[in-house]
């Protein structure tokens, strides 16, 4: 089989994971090596598919054979596909090669179970081995570690890799079970857990020791699956925040269910991909991370999933009208941080701005906040913008209006959490 | 250019321009990195904005740099947010092409951005030589062994591809076209991160033809080796 016949193979069975991002670490170049890593804070997207989706690295199996039957995977044991496998010189070939065209920021390396989980994580280390010392390749390269991998071979990994991730894919144990008998909980968390504490003494050792050898210093990251099961939105959120707090994990990404599959399991093959509500769920990822909310003020026992109309940010502030209207010349950072339409930039930018000037509404607008839903929960000075009637029942339907003109007819669409409105 | 208003010419004297830097430069060294940065947008009338700038930072000092929404700073930083914006699409989308080991890339930017991809690419690929063009200011970056130049040039003609460079593009166009879901396609969505201006100069847009059309398929099947494992 030629190269170009495998890398067809092993990138179409990689791609239903998410994790996409190249940021995390600076690392400047270094004689002798090639490259470097992005020190921009949102890393490098060098291209964008027909799916919408950013390309960051070169995202492959090392091989799609497995012996696990996980039931949502087009990998599995019990399906009928062609297997191959990359030999680590082809790999490391092919990165150089992308790299130096800028094609790619790094390497994405994941990998079916071929034997067992330490027999391809020891293969997975050789081929980074090979990539890191001996063509000196100094890029971005993500890892995946695989559930039921020893110690000693994650920490190998760890050594090698930027980034490592464990995919939890079933958000509860028993979509796991259910769906996924091979891998137990245990088997998943308990490299996750590894990491974090590798990752943790690690940090401690390069205080006391400069040229300590890193481990994945750009954190851990994982994935989880939407769609495939029963869970609730408020049961992903809640893991998606325990998994911040227990493993500080850097990243948790959504992926819809694409069905590729027919099971009795599983939802059928005609399903549609449920790209709103993976929408919503890195909506309120987003203000987990950067807008100090926690998931029990998202969703709770009385509002289980989130609403489509309208995003989770609105969706609170309606809820909680008794904290509104915040005054923008005296209201502190984090109390505008919960302003529809005002973000993490437009917040630093105001605190800064209003200490030399009085801001009026026109002033907003360039310091880059959404008026066309701010202006309910707002006042400059005292006073509300002019021109404007609202009351607390019409705010809804009025944000929701807006957000209509957002969305796409048909639920089949990637939705941008950065489309410009107004 | 007729006006009614009288007309003096003024010629430029580069040590009054120095002076001006300097005293610039003393008040608030992020306005003098601003204007630098700022003759480099493609901001209509530029010059005014950075005259008025100029004369405000003189007359008030640097206080008003904290205010987004002051007029004189405003439409300087947006200008520059426009060219920042552009610069980090870039840095992902120059696609270098391998001529006989030197690497090659054209750009075709609206700001003159290539003084800024400069230390990014002279960085990253350190141990290589390579060159870019930028077609809209007829600017071409230079580097070899640590040392870099920014010329200007009046006509480019880009050289063939070798068989290797062609193989190359074939691998990473397979990629491309693999990596994609289907039933998440969305063209708005790809073309709101990557509007088409920049497709002309990207790898994966461009048919493997597009520049020896004769031969190209003979080429790639020499070119694709058997399976070595």
């Amino acid at each position: 089989m030629d190269l170009l016949e495998k890398l067809e193979i092993l990138s179409d069975a990689a791609k239903y994971d998410a994790a996409c991002t190249s940021s995390g670490v600076r690392r400047s170049s270094q004689p002798g090596k090639i490259g470097n890593t992005s020190s921009s804070i949102a890393g490098c997207c060098h291209s964008f598919s027909a799916d919408g989706r950013c390309i960051t690295l070169l995202k492959v199996l090392m091989t799609n054979c497995c012996v696990y039957d996980c039931k949502y995977c087009v990998n599995r044991r019990s399906n009928d596909t062609r297997r191959t496998a990359f030999s680590p010189r082809e790999l490391a070939e092919l990165t150089i090669g992308f790299y130096r065209r800028n094609y790619i920021e790094g390497l994405f390396l994941s990998s079916g179970v071929l034997r067992n989980p330490d027999y391809t994580t020891e293969l997975m280390v050789r081929s980074l081995r090979l990539l890191r010392h001996e063509y000196g390749f100094n890029g971005y390269i993500h890892a995946k570690a695989i559930p039921g991998t020893s110690p000693e071979l994650v920490q190998q990994l760890g050594l090698l890799a930027d980034r490592l991730s464990v995919n939890i894919e079933l958000p509860s144990e028993a979509g796991l079970q259910m769906l996924a008998p091979d891998k137990t909980k245990q088997a998943i968390l308990r490299p996750m857990g590894l990491i974090r504490d590798q990752a943790a003494n690690n940090k401690r050792e390069l205080v006391k020791y400069k040229h300590a050898p890193s481990f994945a210093p750009a954190g851990q990251s994982t994935q989880l699956i939407v769609g495939a099961t029963q869970d609730t939105d408020r049961h992903i959120l809640q893991l998606t925040q325990s998994l911040y707090d227990k493993y500080r994990l850097k990243r948790v990404f959504y992926s819809a269910y694409v069905p590729v599959v027919e099971h009795s399991l599983l939802p059928s093959l005609d399903t549609q991909p449920p790209l709103l509500r993976e929408h919503r769920l890195y909506q309120a990822d987003w203000l987990l991370r950067f807008y100090g909310f926690r998931a029990e003020e998202l969703l709770n026992d009385q509002q289980p999933d989130f609403n489509p109309l309208i995003d989770p940010k609105c969706n609170w502030a309606i809820g909680h009208l008794e904290q509104f209207p915040v005054e923008i010349m005296q209201a502190d950072y984090e109390m505008l941080l919960r302003v529809p339409g005002i973000g993490p930039v437009s917040a630093r930018r105001i605190v800064s701005a209003r200490r030399t000037t009085n801001l009026r509404f026109e002033d907003l607008k360039k310091l880059g906040v959404v008026l066309k839903r701010a202006q309910y929960f707002i006042t400059c000075s005292g006073r509300v913008r002019s021109g404007l009637q609202f009351s607390a029942a019409t705010i809804a339907r009025q944000l929701e209006a807006i957000e209509q003109k957002q969305l796409p007819h048909s639920q089949i669409a990637q939705l941008s959490l950065f489309d410009s409105v107004g | 250019m007729l006006s009614l208003y009288s007309v003096r010419t003024i010629l430029t004297v580069p040590e009054n321009a120095r002076r001006v830097y300097r005293s610039i430069l003393k008040v608030s060294p992020t306005a003098a990195d601003m204007l630098r940065r700022c003759y480099l947008t493609c901001l209509d009338e530029k010059e005014m904005h950075m005259y008025r700038f100029i004369r405000k930072l003189y007359s008030c000092g640097n206080s008003f740099l904290k205010n987004q929404a002051d007029d004189a700073y405003h439409p300087i930083a947006k200008a520059i947010r426009h060219m920042n914006g552009e610069l980090e699409k870039l840095r992902g989308f120059v696609r270098f092409s391998d001529y006989n080991g030197t690497l090659g890339a054209e750009i075709e930017p609206k700001n003159r951005v290539l003084p800024l991809l400069r230390s990014h690419f002279c960085n990253r690929y350190a141990n290589e030589s390579l060159f870019i063009y930028d077609r809209t200011h007829g600017d071409l970056l230079l580097y070899t062994k640590g040392r870099s130049q920014i010329l200007q040039v009046d006509s480019w003609q880009k050289a063939l591809p070798g068989e290797e460079e062609i193989y190359y593009r074939a691998l990473w166009k397979k990629f491309y076209e693999t990596i994609a879901i289907k039933e998440r396609y969305n063209p708005r969505c790809q073309n709101t991160f990557l509007p088409k201006r920049y497709r002309h100069n990207m790898t994966e847009f461009l048919p493997l033809e597009h520049e020896n059309p004769a031969a190209i398929t003979q080429d790639l099947q020499t070119a694709l080796p058997k399976s070595s494992s």
